[in-house]
């Protein structure tokens, strides 16, 4: 697998509140808010509810499993910091929960394609441990 | 009377776009291009009482609006920025007939414009695509609308040609117009399909180049617009949404917030996409126009490519699209791109488009699109009978 942790690249702008979607990632866990009042699940982490602007939102671990809803294999990369490790694959990753999210496509085997199902890989990008997804 | 009073395009001013342009501020750009948009409506600097400007990242970044009255030595009685990104264009114009039909101003400047220095500076943005995309690997929109691209081609088996039609019909399109960027450079199928990938399954040859440039629309009352030189072109529907900003939070991948744009604006003009003379489609990639012409309804979804084959997309054709050459064959100065659609639309409708007129240009779609097929904005325009 492609080492990514000597990368130049930059990482997350973390604040309290996002801080722990990031720490969870690092533990190997997938953090996600619920709402306690329509009961519906939230990413990106946020103040209030997208659904019914309830504030009473509560983390809760997500299974870190999803399926590959669209992805790219990016050439030139919008980052510099990302050259090095190009070509590389990210993905827009449904997660079981419902919500969406992008990340890092793991390199596997063989190229990814739409509908494969993804499970959350904690990896080291830059020198700092992501929620990356790698192919079941 | 309709819901705009009667509000028209007067005026339109556009720049030729360039690669560089070392030393030069873009309110020196917006100054320009306004000058030629006044004097193409005949319209006194004095007169202008409405202006609506665009963001300037790393120039102005706050009072924007007065910013460029005070260059321009404008004093309106309505002044605002339009944050819609390649929709701010299309935006402004409905927003300034909704000023004039309220009775706020009467002649309203909408104005674009941005200079293209060396230096591109690091974004200092703490936002949520900063915090949950970028770390990843997916900064700038080429990813995202590659994603977009992807998405497409799984759900309906568009192939990468059916995709490369649009780039090469665009392109032939901007033979006929010398101020475009690709202006003696066509490019085939072929040559669109060999270009680099830069992220499947987006090629470089569908891909807008950047350029900088300016362009300028003014739009007047029903009573303004009878006294100028040029023959009014009216806004006959317009219809706005926007949906969200990152792609991961895209309600869908394969249709767009134009979809219910284009409907309100085309219930609004008691009109349909097939009774449109032009399609100045917004088209940053080749998958934008593509949805675009399903969201329009002119094909089932998954189905623009045949649409595509038997359209015939010139001046000549069934269904000219994008006759100045879109962004993709005149390039695109920033948030100005959006605005050359709408500046197209007028000339065709005022039958000023030399070399690439459409015969009988009565009525035209002009869409405009913003981030990640978030920002959406449709006009229907129409000549003055």
């Amino acid at each position: 697998m492609t080492d990514l942790s000597g990368l130049r690249t930059p990482g997350p702008t973390i604040i309290a509140l996002t801080e722990p979607f990031w720490k969870g990632g690092e533990e190997g866990h997938l953090m996600i808010q619920r709402c306690r009042s329509c009961g519906r699940v939230v990413f990106y982490p946020r103040a209030i509810c997208p659904h019914c602007w309830s504030e009473d939102l509560a983390w809760e671990q997500a299974s870190g499993r999803g399926r590959l809803k669209s992805f790219s294999e990016v050439h030139k990369p919008g980052h510099p910091g990302w050259l090095p490790v190009t070509p590389y694959v990210v993905g827009l990753v449904e997660l079981e929960e419902g919500p969406t999210m992008l990340s890092h496509v793991l390199a596997a085997g063989r190229p990814p394609k739409v509908g494969d199902t993804l499970v959350m890989e904690p990896t080291d990008i830059g020198g700092r441990i992501l929620p990356a997804f790698r192919l079941e | 009377m309709d819901a705009w009073a009667g509000a028209s395009i007067v005026g339109i001013g556009e720049l030729k776009p360039e690669r560089r342009t070392e030393g030069v501020t873009t309110l020196e750009i917006l100054a320009r291009v306004s000058r030629l948009a006044a004097l193409d409506a005949g319209v006194e600097p004095g007169e202008i009482d409405g202006l609506l400007v665009g963001p300037q990242v790393g120039e102005t970044p706050q009072h924007v609006p007065a910013t460029v009255a005070e260059y321009l030595g404008l004093k309106p009685t309505m002044a605002n920025v339009v944050d819609l990104g390649g929709a701010s264009g299309p935006g402004m114009i409905w927003r300034a007939a909704a000023a004039i039909a309220s009775g706020m101003c009467e002649t309203v400047l909408c104005v674009l414009g941005n200079h293209r220095n060396p230096e591109a500076p690091r974004s200092p943005n703490r936002n949520p695509i900063r915090e949950f995309d970028v770390p990843f690997g997916a900064s700038g929109a080429n990813i995202s609308y590659a994603l977009l691209m992807q998405a497409h081609m799984a759900s309906y088996g568009s192939t990468a040609e059916d995709f490369a039609l649009i780039a090469a019909a665009e392109r032939a399109n901007a033979q006929r117009n010398p101020n475009a960027i690709f202006y003696g450079k066509p490019a085939s199928v072929a040559d669109i399909l060999a270009s680099p990938m830069v992220a499947s399954p987006l090629h470089l040859l569908e891909i807008v180049m950047p350029v900088a440039g300016g362009e300028a629309v003014i739009v007047r009352s029903a009573k303004g617009a009878g006294k100028g030189r040029n023959k009014p072109v009216r806004l006959l529907g317009a219809g706005e949404k926007v949906t969200h900003r990152a792609v991961s939070q895209a309600p869908s991948l394969t249709s767009g917030p134009l979809k219910p744009s284009m409907e309100r604006a085309f219930a609004q003009a008691g009109l349909a996409a097939r009774d449109m003379s032009l399609l100045s489609l917004y088209d940053c990639y080749t998958i934008m126009v593509a949805t675009t012409i399903e969201d329009a309804g002119l094909a089932p979804p998954g189905e623009f490519g045949a649409f595509l084959r038997d359209a015939g997309l010139g001046p000549d054709g069934q269904y000219p699209l994008n006759t100045h050459g879109g962004q993709l064959g005149f390039g695109q100065p920033d948030l100005a791109g959006g605005m050359t659609h709408v500046v197209e639309a007028v000339r065709q409708l005022r039958a000023d488009a030399a070399g690439r007129q459409i015969r009988n240009a009565t009525t035209a779609l002009v869409t405009g699109n913003g981030a990640t097929m978030s920002e959406a904005v449709a006009l229907v325009l129409g000549a003055e009978a």
